[in-house]
């Protein structure tokens, strides 16, 4: 097809470069410079999707990132797919491949359209809520086809190619966007020292001038951004950022930009290079000169492909060299938009009329319509649009004064398209991110960026001046303010000459009436995106809805990915008058973050796949590997699960870790567990304070098991703390929360106790830990130390400095399995050296190595609890059957003591921690599984207390469990039920919780 | 995201550094035995939610791993001053 819609000559196109590109499965041709919008509007396509709800054809509306219908789904591959994609935003590039993302089984023959055309009775505002929403358990039946049939484009199912990228920048200003304002701005900030980032979320620089024909200082406008750019491009600390939109504003001046390093030329990144960049900013000083966008009017049938913005038809004209149509209906409110049918009129196509809703226009605009003969209608309006697919007629209507009544006869006009303009609306976007209230502006009819504690300065059209002159000069201040705030001095600088333009008084108008009602006249769009009424706004506010955040959630209004840039004012306007309160009265809802949509790329930038979260190893992780251990993620810590051998199941591999340290011993790699060095005169009465347990008497070589609790008397973690020398322990925290007890250990030292001596150092990996558990450990480590390791001069709970493997070593005689057993603690370069010389000594016993698995079942066996498995925050020690942990007799109120003495915390129902053995020994309870005493009680049945802990024993031949239970210390022996998901109910009986070797003796040889 | 001045370490640093420890100025009952049960809940749960001035402790955590008070304005996310523990805000809610 060729571009019909094209000009001859002019745009900021580049006619030598034709370029190819595909949409909806047609093959068409633009030009570089061109937007896929322009390309397509050039090459006639007027459908570009279906709407949301009623599933009506949709074209054009806009040039910009206010554009609410033109969204596609972008790539030409299956990993390339982008959503979400604004056809106004996106360059064209050779080779582009776009789809609508509305639309089944397509654009222009929808099934859903079907539903739209049964009308606005079928589906109100609320429709979902008031249809689908019984009954309840259909609405995830229902929700899937409402989803599929809404399509609001998909992600990719294969993962990204490309490559994506943060930086972090620090800057004096950041200027957001690079009209005449911004330029300015960038300028006069530049120029007095300032380091500055100009960013703005065009392919070039020069905003409302690149799609104008005025001159500044003399030249075309476009000749003095030139100027400007290349100045700005001398300086060493001017950023300047082109395709990169400033998307959130966040707290303290921290914005996020996200650049498109090369998705505006390419669907995939050249070789490799960075496809988008997300730029964290920490701008001393913010200038907001990000412009306003055109306020369409709200009339019947207005969502009509061919009715557009009066800027967006002058920008595809001026900037792209496209004529969106032939026959040209431009309804206005001011005198600006007459600059549209000039435009249209010089680009050789016929203006049938321009209607004006204003009884009296004047202005040098509307001489220079008169002059080009093009008919002015004046008090009128275009009440409605005849088409579908394309508007073919207008019909227009004498108003009243104040544009809310329709007064007399109606003219049917033949047009095919309908430019319009109620004003413009600021782009306050980023200044609501952080809180700030829009301030309603009755001179610039429209919300202007409210007061904020921000360090931010606005300049140009955001504040409700709308000339060039205006802009230029409101930059040029806003630069020198800012160099004013950062004590630099500005240079001479003066503001460029523009021309003058005479512009008339406009008239507050949003919703032009019908001669009908606004039920019954045809639909009056005021949210494309999410296909919100007139009709549908006024039913809201008689149905009680008054609050204008109220409203725009019953309505959906604003809700799209647009976030209602082009509907909302209209839609605030038509509320207010609805209510029958002023539009300040009514307010506005804000923006929030992002202000157009990002991709999940930019978002995600390096941090993702293996680079996701740091991982931890230990110093023998090689081989763990080597020897083909499963792991399992504990915190940021990667440690083995279990070592399967051969094609052994898990439960084989189990059995046979269990069985080998129960027989002769195994091996674990405990170096994860948190270490805390903790040293001072102070110390030892600290760790009294944070312990439940006595430390005053603990002597040097002696280790002591602690459960550490907040001061709610909960048990959040448990240890076992060393006495190295009188001022001196090492303390063990689980894997897990070493950092959280470090940070508790210091909290309670800086607020509370500053007057202590102590002093708090991480060490978990400085030291490799290896625990030899079984009968057969002390003949291992006897193999490796010439230290007499014997019963008598090594006794359970010591720990020695010795020599093991020819490097020096702490060696703690404690236990987590029962068993004999000694941790070897050497320093963490040393480890895989001990690890594989324990190894070689251990072959004679057949030393089997076990991971985290193994090592939950035999402590299971013995009843030791994990923190974090077997307590979740809301156990004290007493629940837990500890009593022997807690000194309640120390001088200190330790933490914990007096919560756990609460009355909550001694009633005798509460859940304790219990064995649980079931009837059948070869069931296996669920772990979370709830419990109950009479199965058979009516549902919901009173519920006693779930299984926190559950597996097979190889060693005892059965299930075995830990559990809560309500009263269960007292309920020893009796019998507790638990029904599961599948229909069983297993039977179980309370038992103590150490299953094996209840006197200790295996530990203790 | 915040830019906190740590006044330990003399200068600004992104949020990510830091942690947010509750409300400043909540001191641990010198004898907690003597507390009656709602006293001691009121110094476990209760905590002021006000709108505008709040003082909160942080720390630095990947930082100094010092603690510090912060006065915030909770509406605005303004941070007012910053002070150190044992000192007094000198901007206080009216």
């Amino acid at each position: 097809m060729s571009q019909k819609n094209r000009l001859q000559d002019g745009g900021r196109i580049d006619r030598s470069k034709p370029l190819t590109f595909t949409f909806n499965g047609d093959s068409y041709q633009g030009y570089a410079g061109d937007t896929l919008a322009s390309a397509l509007i050039a090459n006639g396509i007027d459908v570009i999707g279906r709407s949301f709800k009623y599933s009506r054809p949709r074209g054009f509306v806009a040039a910009g990132a206010e554009e609410p219908n033109a969204v596609v789904q972008l790539g030409a591959t299956e990993a390339t797919q982008i959503p979400n994609v604004r056809a106004t935003q996106q360059s064209l590039y050779q080779g582009l491949v776009a789809a609508s993302t509305n639309g089944w089984p397509s654009v222009e023959t929808d099934f859903m359209g079907l539903v739209g055309k049964l009308g606005g009775k079928m589906m109100p505002p609320g429709f979902y809520y008031k249809t689908f929403m019984f009954p309840q358990s259909m609405w995830p039946t229902y929700e899937s086809y409402i989803r599929k049939a809404a399509g609001l484009g998909r992600a990719s199912k294969e993962k990204d190619v490309d490559r994506y990228d943060k930086m972090n920048q620090h800057t004096d200003v950041l200027i957001v966007g690079a009209g005449p304002a911004g330029l300015m701005a960038a300028l006069s900030a530049a120029r007095g020292g300032a380091r500055v980032i100009l960013a703005d979320e065009q392919n070039e620089f020069g905003g409302s001038l690149l799609s104008s024909k005025e001159t500044i200082d003399g030249k075309p406008a476009m000749d003095w951004v030139a100027e400007v750019v290349a100045e700005l491009n001398q300086f060493d600390d001017v950023m300047m950022l082109p395709n990169s939109q400033v998307n959130g504003y966040h707290d303290h001046n921290f914005l996020t930009i996200q650049q498109h390093c090369t998705d505006q030329f390419a669907d995939r990144a050249p070789n490799g290079a960075v496809a988008q960049r997300l730029h964290r900013v920490r701008a001393k000083w913010v200038v907001l000169a990000t412009g306003a966008h055109e306020r369409p009017l709200v009339f019947g049938n207005n969502d009509v492909p061919g009715c557009m913005q009066a800027s967006a038809v002058s920008t595809y004209i001026n900037r792209f060299s496209v004529v969106p149509g032939n026959e040209l209906v431009l309804m206005t409110s001011n005198d600006g938009a007459y600059q549209t049918a000039i435009d249209w009129h010089d680009a050789g196509r016929h203006v049938v009329a321009i209607v004006d809703a204003r009884k009296n226009p004047q202005g040098s605009l509307i001489d220079a319509a008169r002059e080009r003969g093009i008919s002015i209608m004046v008090g009128s309006g275009v009440i409605e649009v005849q088409g579908s697919k394309r508007v073919t007629g207008v019909s227009v209507a004498p108003l009243n004064d104040v544009g809310d009544k329709v007064t007399g006869a109606i003219a049917k006009l033949k047009a095919d398209t309908v430019a319009s303009s109620g004003g413009w609306s600021p782009v306050i976007h980023l200044s609501c991110h952080t809180g700030a209230r829009p301030v309603w502006d009755d001179e610039a009819i429209g919300f202007l960026p409210g007061p904020t504690v921000q360090k931010q300065l606005t300049a140009g059209a955001i504040n409700g001046v709308f000339t060039t002159h205006a802009a230029l000069s409101q930059g040029l201040q806003a630069g020198a303010d800012a160099l004013a705030h950062l004590g630099l001095e500005a240079t001479d600088s003066s503001v460029p000459t523009t021309e003058d333009v005479t512009q008339g008084k406009a008239m507050a108008l949003f919703h032009i009436p019908h001669n009908k009602p606004t039920s019954k006249a045809p639909k009056q769009f005021v949210d494309y995106q999410n296909d919100v009424t007139a009709a549908g706004i006024e039913l809201a506010c008689r149905e009680g809805f008054e609050s204008i955040e109220h409203v725009k959630r019953y309505t959906a209004m604003g809700f799209g990915t647009d976030q209602g840039k082009l509907g909302n004012i209209n839609g605030m306007a038509i509320a207010a008058k609805a209510l029958q309160k002023s539009i300040p009265e009514t307010g506005t809802t804000i923006f929030r973050p992002n202000y157009t949509p990002v991709t999940f790329g930019a978002i995600a930038g390096r941090d993702c796949g293996e680079l996701f979260d740091p991982k931890r190893f230990t110093a023998m992780h090689a081989w763990h590997v080597a020897r083909g251990a499963k792991f399992e993620d504990v915190g940021q810590w990667k440690r083995p699960w279990y070592f399967p051998k051969d094609n052994e199941t898990m439960q084989q591999a189990l059995n046979r870790e269990c069985l080998a340290t129960r027989e002769s011993v195994g091996i674990l790699d405990a170096s994860t567990l948190g270490k805390i060095d903790i040293q001072g005169k102070d110390a030892r009465e600290f760790l009294g304070r944070v312990y439940t347990n006595a430390w005053a008497k603990l002597a040097v070589g002696k280790c002591r098991y602690g459960l550490m609790c907040g001061e709610d008397g909960m048990v959040f973690d448990d240890g076992v703390t060393s006495c190295l020398g009188e001022h001196h322990f090492l303390m063990t925290t689980t894997t897990g929360g070493a950092a959280h007890v470090l940070e508790w250990l210091e909290l309670y030292h800086q607020t509370e106790w500053p007057e202590m001596e102590v002093y708090f150092t991480s060490v978990t990996d400085h030291w490799s830990t290896m625990t030899i558990s079984g009968p057969n450990s002390r003949k291992l480590l006897e193999k490796l130390t010439d230290y007499d390791v014997s019963k008598d001069h090594f006794a359970y709970m010591d720990w020695k400095p010795m020599t093991v493997a020819g490097v020096p070593a702490r060696v703690f005689r404690i236990s987590f399995t029962g068993e004999l057993s000694f941790e070897i603690n050497v320093q963490a370069n040393y480890g895989m050296h001990v690890w594989n010389a324990l190894f070689e000594a251990g072959e004679e016993f057949n030393l089997t190595p076990y991971g985290t698995e193994t090592m939950h079942i035999l402590r299971a066996e013995k009843g030791f609890i994990i923190a974090g498995q077997d307590t979740d925050g809301s156990v004290h020690p007493f629940d837990l059957g500890m009593p022997w942990a807690v000194a309640m007799k120390k001088p200190f109120s330790f933490i914990g003591k007096r919560g756990m003495q609460r009355e909550d915390c001694v009633r005798a129902d509460r859940k304790q921690l219990v064995g649980l053995k079931t009837i059948d020994p070869n069931v296996v309870l669920p772990e979370g599984a709830q419990g109950v005493f009479d199965p058979k009680a009516p549902i919901p049945m009173p519920m006693v207390g779930h299984v926190t802990s559950s597996y097979w024993s190889a060693c005892l031949g059965r299930s075995i469990a830990m559990g809560f239970v309500k009263g269960g210390h007292d309920k020893i022996g009796e019998k507790v039920y638990y029904p599961l998901a599948d229909g069983r109910v297993v039977e179980a009986e309370i038992c103590q919780p150490v299953f094996l070797d209840p006197k200790g003796e295996r530990q203790h040889v | 995201m915040f830019h906190i001045f740590c006044p330990h370490c003399g200068e600004y640093r992104e949020e990510e550094e830091f942690h947010a420890k509750g409300e400043a100025h909540i001191a641990r009952p010198l004898d907690p035995d003597a507390c009656r049960d709602e006293e001691w809940g009121e110094f476990l749960y209760f905590r002021t939610n006000p709108r505008g001035i709040h003082h909160e402790l942080w720390v630095h955590a990947a930082g100094c791993r010092k603690f510090f008070n912060i006065t915030r304005n909770t509406q605005t996310y303004e941070i007012l001053e910053v002070y150190k523990l044992g000192e007094m805000p000198s901007v206080v809610a009216e």
